[in-house]
């Protein structure tokens, strides 16, 4: 499968269905990727790997390793050429988490459409568990929603529309506000959402964050990324939202799938990765990106009231624990 | 919502003592227990001995280790007494039929079973105790317990069982449970001195005697002088210590050797010295005698100076790969063998670790940063030195501290390899904190609950760079993580020969009979330790982890080996 077809089942995946996340689509599509992985590019690679100096492989498995690894490179490629498609953070760590599952298993066949084999029903079975996710969040977060509150969220996120509709289904009565979020005023969509939800909804200037603040009981938003640290990558004004909550005692809550979950941690605003922040054509074309303008910022955990996963409702600190037994 | 917990208290719970942050560490370890276990498990960390073989279900390593600890005190208790198994059988007929009656009140309690089953294996005879009617029982007991008070006044106290017969927790039965202090932080209690005294009298070992006045909160410290290192109390050559270890004794103790991995490394050196001239003794086994000759020289050196985390680590290691070595093994493949784990100890622990911290550390340093460092730490130092080496720009504030003045070594080093320096004292630290980008620390220790122990001064640096906003960053190797808890610097600290805060200026020098006033002490600390708050990032050759992690991989390690 070519680079150029990778793309276009990518794009073709979000088209048909726009409500699945950016990441779900991503690993969709290298799952296909894998699966119409031809046996004979691997042996193209074997040469570009023995290039990579692999020879710790021992005898026995070197010429299965190179194209287990042939397949470990191609996919790798693909995530590459995918996050230069859409550069959310979300591509990214959903991309590597994938080839980590898949790859996690004994690969001990001789034959090696069987290992192909084994990868392929190791990675239809993570697509099943990560789409069962959101579901999940939303029935784990909704508990915390009382009757009669008031919410604040930013930006439209798929994730809090699923919670505030298992909070709908409930019967509890509340209203949100939503910000508008410039510069792609993807507020209004959120507002539209819930109106067609029956679900009242008011939509506020990004600058009257702090003004509606204390009109609110609770704020609820999503996440593009949670990082190491515990904190959260989102859209450019959560940052601030997070602050205003906190000065005024209000609780914050992140609601993220775990496949989320990235190996970042950054220490301020700038360390995060140039490729994150802006997107992914702005990348490519501008040259000087001082006057451009970063997408999305960073919170850090000391701001997070709890986070709702679906491995369960964490607080900031227990996020670090869950990264380590899924990455080691 | 409920009520927020500070991050001074402290959780205890039957996992352990643990800070509140890491709560949810635990939690998400304890899912894969059965939740019946837990409250038995709390309830026996609170209450009295009961021992849970009538229970019938698994005994994890700690609650084995306890029951040993427990039958010890037991058997100890049966000396002092003099009355042995009359004084045992009364309490446990007292205790029985107390628990009955809350053990039919409350039948959901799971703790109150406990000790029935404990009691009635221990004495049969208390079998038929149930039959007798409440009153009647009610009677014995009080009789029982006046007898018994009688008879304790003229007892000595220590160790003994109290006569409560409910199976709440009080103070006394609490003793069996609670692990010891360290002796080293317990100077003022004086049974434990002379405790201390008759165990160094047995191994040969010199006491080294406190030096000047203590200031009252550090008086259950060591305070010692320089002036008179243990070394002169040993006779030459006779000496049950080993030559290396008296070298290094007296290194340590005159501040030759200093920080925590030159520490470490030159006493696995002179162990690996040790091993090399140790022979076997007829008729005993290498894996045993030799731990047993460790002893003593642990001993004399935590006499010269308290030893550290990272040594206490390292001890512990040889001492595990001493015993495991078999039986059958000669004494020169023996040595072979533990010469090559201490060499792949040091290489693996810490100069590989340094070398990942240093990988993952340049991924911090960004071209135009401003790095702040205090006093010198070799991983720190090493750290720049790779990032120099690698062509990232970038400057860095040397904070230096009397009385050690160590920074000046590491602004030496850094001068050596080029980079540019500035050179300030601690009290000039908010005035340049507004030009720094990042702080990097070394730490001495990193601690279970989060904390950070290490020189004294920085947790005024990580507290001070807290509030201008300056990320701080902590380089440490995971072979400092040591299981303690501890939440202020006080509890557990060192003090140095406070004659080293004496300074001559123009020939003057004020303090110098600062013995002979009395109102006056002179307080020289060693380290502190930084609250995890403060603290950003630690930055260990396992990864970049939150300063709230350090219980995980401490699990991590702990289920490696």
């Amino acid at each position: 499968m070519e680079e150029r077809e990778l793309v276009e089942y990518f794009r073709a995946q979000i088209r048909e269905d726009p409500d699945v996340a950016s990441a779900v689509a991503a690993i969709r599509s290298l799952l296909e990727f894998l699966k119409r992985d031809q046996s004979e590019s691997c042996l193209v690679f074997r040469e570009s790997v023995q290039g990579y100096e692999m020879r710790m492989l021992t005898n026995a498995c070197a010429s299965l390793g190179e194209t287990i690894l042939g397949l470990r490179e191609n996919q790798t490629k693909a995530i590459q050429r995918l996050e230069e498609t859409d550069s959310s953070v979300a591509v990214s760590s959903g991309g590597e988490l994938f080839l980590r599952f898949i790859s996690l298993t004994s690969l001990e066949h001789p034959d090696l459409s069987q290992c192909k084999n084994v990868m392929i029903e190791r990675g239809e079975l993570f697509l099943k568990k990560i789409s069962l996710s959101r579901g999940k969040v939303g029935k784990l977060c909704h508990t915390f929603i009382k009757d009669g509150a008031k919410i604040l969220t930013h930006s439209s996120s798929r994730v809090v529309l699923k919670v505030l509709e298992n909070a709908a289904a409930d019967n509890k009565r509340f209203t949100v506000y939503v910000t508008e979020s410039q510069p792609d005023s993807a507020g209004k969509l959120m507002a539209q959402k819930l109106h067609n939800l029956n679900i009242p909804v008011t939509v506020v200037l990004d600058a009257a964050v702090g003004y509606i603040m204390e009109k609110v009981d609770l704020v609820i938003v999503g996440a593009e990324g949670v990082v190491e640290s515990g904190g959260v990558i989102n859209k450019i004004g959560t940052y601030q939202m997070a602050v205003c909550s906190k000065a005024h005692n209000k609780p914050f809550y992140v609601v993220a799938e775990s496949f989320k979950f990235v190996r970042l941690y950054p220490l301020n605003q700038q360390d995060v990765p140039d490729r994150f922040k802006y997107k992914a054509d702005i990348l490519k074309t501008v040259k000087d990106l001082n006057q451009e303008h970063p997408m999305i910022d960073y919170t850090p955990p000391s701001l997070i009231t709890l986070l709702f996963t679906d491995l369960g409702v964490l607080t900031p600190s227990a996020v670090s624990d869950e990264l380590i037994k899924l990455y080691l | 919502m409920g009520e927020r917990l500070t991050t001074s208290t402290l959780l205890v719970t039957d996992g352990g003592v643990i800070h509140p942050d890491c709560f949810s560490h635990q939690f998400t370890s304890a899912k894969s227990r059965r939740s019946e276990t837990w409250r038995t498990r709390l309830a026996d960390r609170l209450t009295a001995s009961t021992t849970l073989q009538g229970e019938g279900k698994e005994l994890t390593k700690e609650e084995k280790q306890r029951l040993r600890k427990e039958k010890k005190q037991h058997k100890k208790n049966k000396k002092d007494d003099r009355g042995p198994p009359e004084k045992e059988k009364e309490k446990e007929k007292a205790s029985v039929p107390a628990p009955s009656k809350p053990a039919t009140q409350s039948p959901a309690h799971k703790a109150a079973p406990v000790p029935v089953n404990a009691s009635a294996s221990e004495s049969p005879v208390a079998a038929e105790k149930p039959a007798k009617s409440k009153a009647e029982l009610r009677a014995e007991r009080r009789a029982r317990q006046d007898s018994e008070r009688a008879s304790k006044q003229g007892k000595k106290e220590g160790g003994q069982q109290s006569t409560s017969s409910k199976p709440k927790a009080t103070p006394n039965e609490l003793q069996p449970v609670v692990k010891r202090l360290p002796d080293h932080v317990q100077v003022d209690d004086p049974v434990a001195l002379k405790k201390l005294a008759k165990k160094l009298e047995r191994q040969q070992v010199p006491l080294r005697s406190d030096y000047g006045y203590k200031v009252s909160l550090f008086s259950h410290l060591h305070q010692y002088s320089r002036k008179n290192p243990p070394t002169q109390q040993i006779s030459i050559p006779v000496t049950v210590i080993h030559p290396s270890i008296v070298r290094l004794g007296l290194q340590y103790s005159q501040g030759i050797i200093a920080g925590s991995n030159a520490r470490s490394v030159a006493l696995l050196h002179a162990f690996k010295q040790v091993i090399q001239d140790y022979s076997t003794p007829p008729n005993e086994e290498l894996s045993r005698d030799l731990v047993n000759k460790l002893s003593p020289y642990i001993s004399f050196l935590s006499q010269c100076r308290p030893l550290s985390a990272s040594m206490g680590n390292a001890i512990k290691y040889i001492k595990k790969e001493i015993s495991n070595i078999p039986s059958q093994c000669k004494e020169e493949e023996a040595k072979r063998i533990l010469q090559e784990c201490i060499d792949s100890y040091i290489n693996e622990k810490i100069i590989l670790a340094s070398e990942a911290i240093s990988k993952y550390a340049i991924e911090k340093i960004s071209d135009g940063d401003v790095i702040l460092v205090y006093g010198c730490s070799s991983l720190v130092n090493h750290i720049l030195c790779e990032a120099f080496e690698k062509q990232r720009k970038f400057r860095v504030i040397v904070v230096d501290s009397r009385p050690r003045l160590e920074g000046r070594e590491a602004l030496r080093r850094l001068v050596k390899k080029g980079i540019r320096c500035t050179y300030v004292l601690i009290s000039a630290l908010s005035y340049i904190l507004p030009e720094v980008s990042k702080v990097f620390l070394g730490a001495h220790a990193l601690l279970a609950n989060g904390y950070v122990m290490s020189r004294v001064g920085t947790s005024q640096i990580a507290l001070v760079a807290k509030a201008y906003n300056v990320p701080v960053l902590v380089c440490c190797e995971t072979y400092k993580f040591c299981e303690r808890v501890q939440t202020d610097s006080f509890v557990s600290n060192e003090l140095d020969d406070p004659d080293d805060l004496i300074v001559t200026r123009n020939g003057k020098t004020h303090l110098e009979n600062w013995q002979t006033v009395k109102s006056l002490g002179l307080l020289n600390l060693v380290y502190d330790v930084t609250p995890p708050d403060f603290v950003d990032l630690v930055i260990t050759d396992l990864g970049m982890i939150p300063c709230t992690s350090v219980p995980v991989v401490l699990r991590v390690k702990n289920v490696d080996q």
